[in-house]
């Protein structure tokens, strides 16, 4: 299973990267996209709301289930990747290229609290 | 505990992602559903479903058994090797299940169960022999494996991996089968395409699909087979009917023979007139799926999904709904999905069958 080193992650499968300019570009998960199965719809949220942490912030729909994506901390959304939405398909082809939206987190702190690579890992060779 | 299938080392060793069906622990896909999906409308794919059950009557009591046991007429039935699409019905007129009878000779009739439910099937099946024909044999033949090959191009798939079988299933017609030595060969399926499902022994299974594989023939597990049998129409059992409907109010009415003075079980309840109907629902907005459970709000009244997906043929999400009476095809009605209502038009099911779109 694919869990890039460098990124953070949340126990519902969300990756997150911190950008140089300190938002975060957020997405799911290798593990998450193989889970759900062929991708078919993706909804993000709009630029400008406000995010609490672990609010439902979008929802990916596959061939077989539904599943809500949760703000991995509290913050309001600068960007929405559009690409995913004309083409959910590209997310189970690459999770980590193919972004959801990018936050401006309330207090960047909030991302050290998140799992990083090993105990993400950990948690899904558990599960 | 989950139920294993003749072929699930042949799944695990494929590196299926397996799911709980109904107790069984079966493949849903082995890697992408969709290009399953596609392999079916297109050329061939393969479907373990041995989790269904064959069930074998014998006796002179038979046909005269089924034709009370089944709302379907087994009379339609004259030659060996004929089948036919039946509920089994409550008294009460609720579907016990739908299955596929197989006619073989005037003392041996087959048919063949849904998993989830055989063990009820085999228990009401028992107790209405017990009453109705005591010399009546019920087999049930979890001996027996059982692959689906579908497809435009499965039948030659068949004839590759199993020689000799040309010969003996060039000739069938669609809902027909013949016995071609330890193999059962039937010119049917659950995914609108051409053919054959075929019941063997389970010690033959693994050597029967590594042959189909080697043919050409594709590993497809139940998301597709989900996928392809909604697009072509066809109910699955527990959602689309169950035993609080009756087959009327199922799509199922023409499966139903009331015309003949015949009595079956489940025939007096079903002459008051259905007051609810299953309709297919083409789903026109973006912003979701269909999927069983949803809301519907039509002009008549309030109605629900009792399946829906995404359909890689029309690359647009479809379902199959319950609705009242007076709901008509090309009525726009809306569905809730999450916080959003959208709207869907009714269609008359199928919507893509033999590798094409049905509807616009």
């Amino acid at each position: 299973m694919n869990v890039p080193g460098e990124l953070k992650y949340t126990d519902s499968h969300e990756w997150i990267r911190t950008e140089p300019d300190g938002t975060l570009t957020i997405g799911i998960t290798d593990h998450a996209q193989e889970a759900l199965g062929d991708l078919v719809f993706i909804e993000l949220p709009a630029v400008g709301r406000k995010l609490a942490a672990r609010e439902a912030s979008a929802v990916v729909e596959s061939v077989k289930a539904a599943s809500d994506v949760y703000a991995p901390v509290a913050g309001e959304v600068v960007a929405a990747n559009n690409e995913v939405v004309e083409t959910p398909e590209k997310v189970n082809a690459d999770a980590y290229a193919n972004w959801f939206y990018r936050l401006k987190p309330g207090n960047s702190a909030d991302v050290g609290k998140l799992l990083d690579a090993v105990a993400y890992t950990k948690l899904i060779s558990e599960a | 505990m989950l139920r294993q299938t003749p072929l699930h080392a042949v799944h695990r060793a494929a590196g299926a992602k397996m799911v709980d069906f109904g107790g069984w622990d079966m493949p849903v896909h082995y890697g992408s559903q969709i290009e399953e999906h596609h392999a079916v409308r297109r050329d061939a794919g393969m479907f373990d479903v041995s989790h269904m059950l064959p069930v074998d009557l014998h006796g002179a009591e038979a046909r005269a058994f089924l034709r009370y046991a089944l709302a379907n007429d087994v009379d339609k039935l004259t030659v060996s090797g004929k089948a036919l699409y039946s509920c089994m019905l409550r008294p009460d007129g609720g579907v016990i299940d739908d299955l596929i009878v197989y006619f073989l000779r005037d003392d041996w009739f087959r048919i063949v169960v849904n998993a989830a439910t055989a063990e009820k099937d085999l228990a009401w099946l028992q107790s209405l022999a017990a009453k109705r024909a005591p010399a009546l044999t019920l087999t049930p033949r979890r001996d027996l494996a059982m692959i689906a090959v579908q497809g435009p191009r499965a039948r030659e798939r068949v004839w590759q991996a199993l020689p000799g079988s040309r010969a003996a299933s060039e000739a069938l017609k669609p809902f027909m089968a013949v016995e071609f030595g330890e193999y059962f060969i039937a010119r049917t399926g659950y995914t609108g395409e051409d053919g054959f499902e075929v019941m063997l022994p389970a010690t033959r299974a693994a050597e029967f699909w590594n042959a189909l594989a080697a043919a050409g023939a594709r590993p497809c597990g139940l998301g597709a087979r989900d996928t392809l049998r909604l697009e072509a129409g066809m109910n699955l059992y527990g959602q689309d009917m169950t035993e609080t409907e009756n087959p009327l109010e199922s799509g199922l009415a023409w499966t139903v023979d009331l015309k003949s003075p015949r009595d079956f079980v489940g025939k007096a309840a079903l002459t008051a007139p259905a007051k609810r109907q299953l309709v297919g629902l083409l789903l026109l907005d973006k912003g979701g799926v269909l999927r069983g459970h949803q809301k519907i709000r039509t002009a008549a009244g309030e109605g629900e999904m009792t399946s829906g997906t995404f359909s890689p043929t029309l690359s647009q999400s479809i379902g199959l709904a319950r609705v009242p009476i007076g709901v008509n095809p090309g009525d726009l009605v809306e569905v809730e999905i999450r916080d959003k209502l959208l709207a869907a038009r009714v269609v008359k099911p199928p919507f893509a069958r033999n590798g094409k779109s049905l509807v616009t």
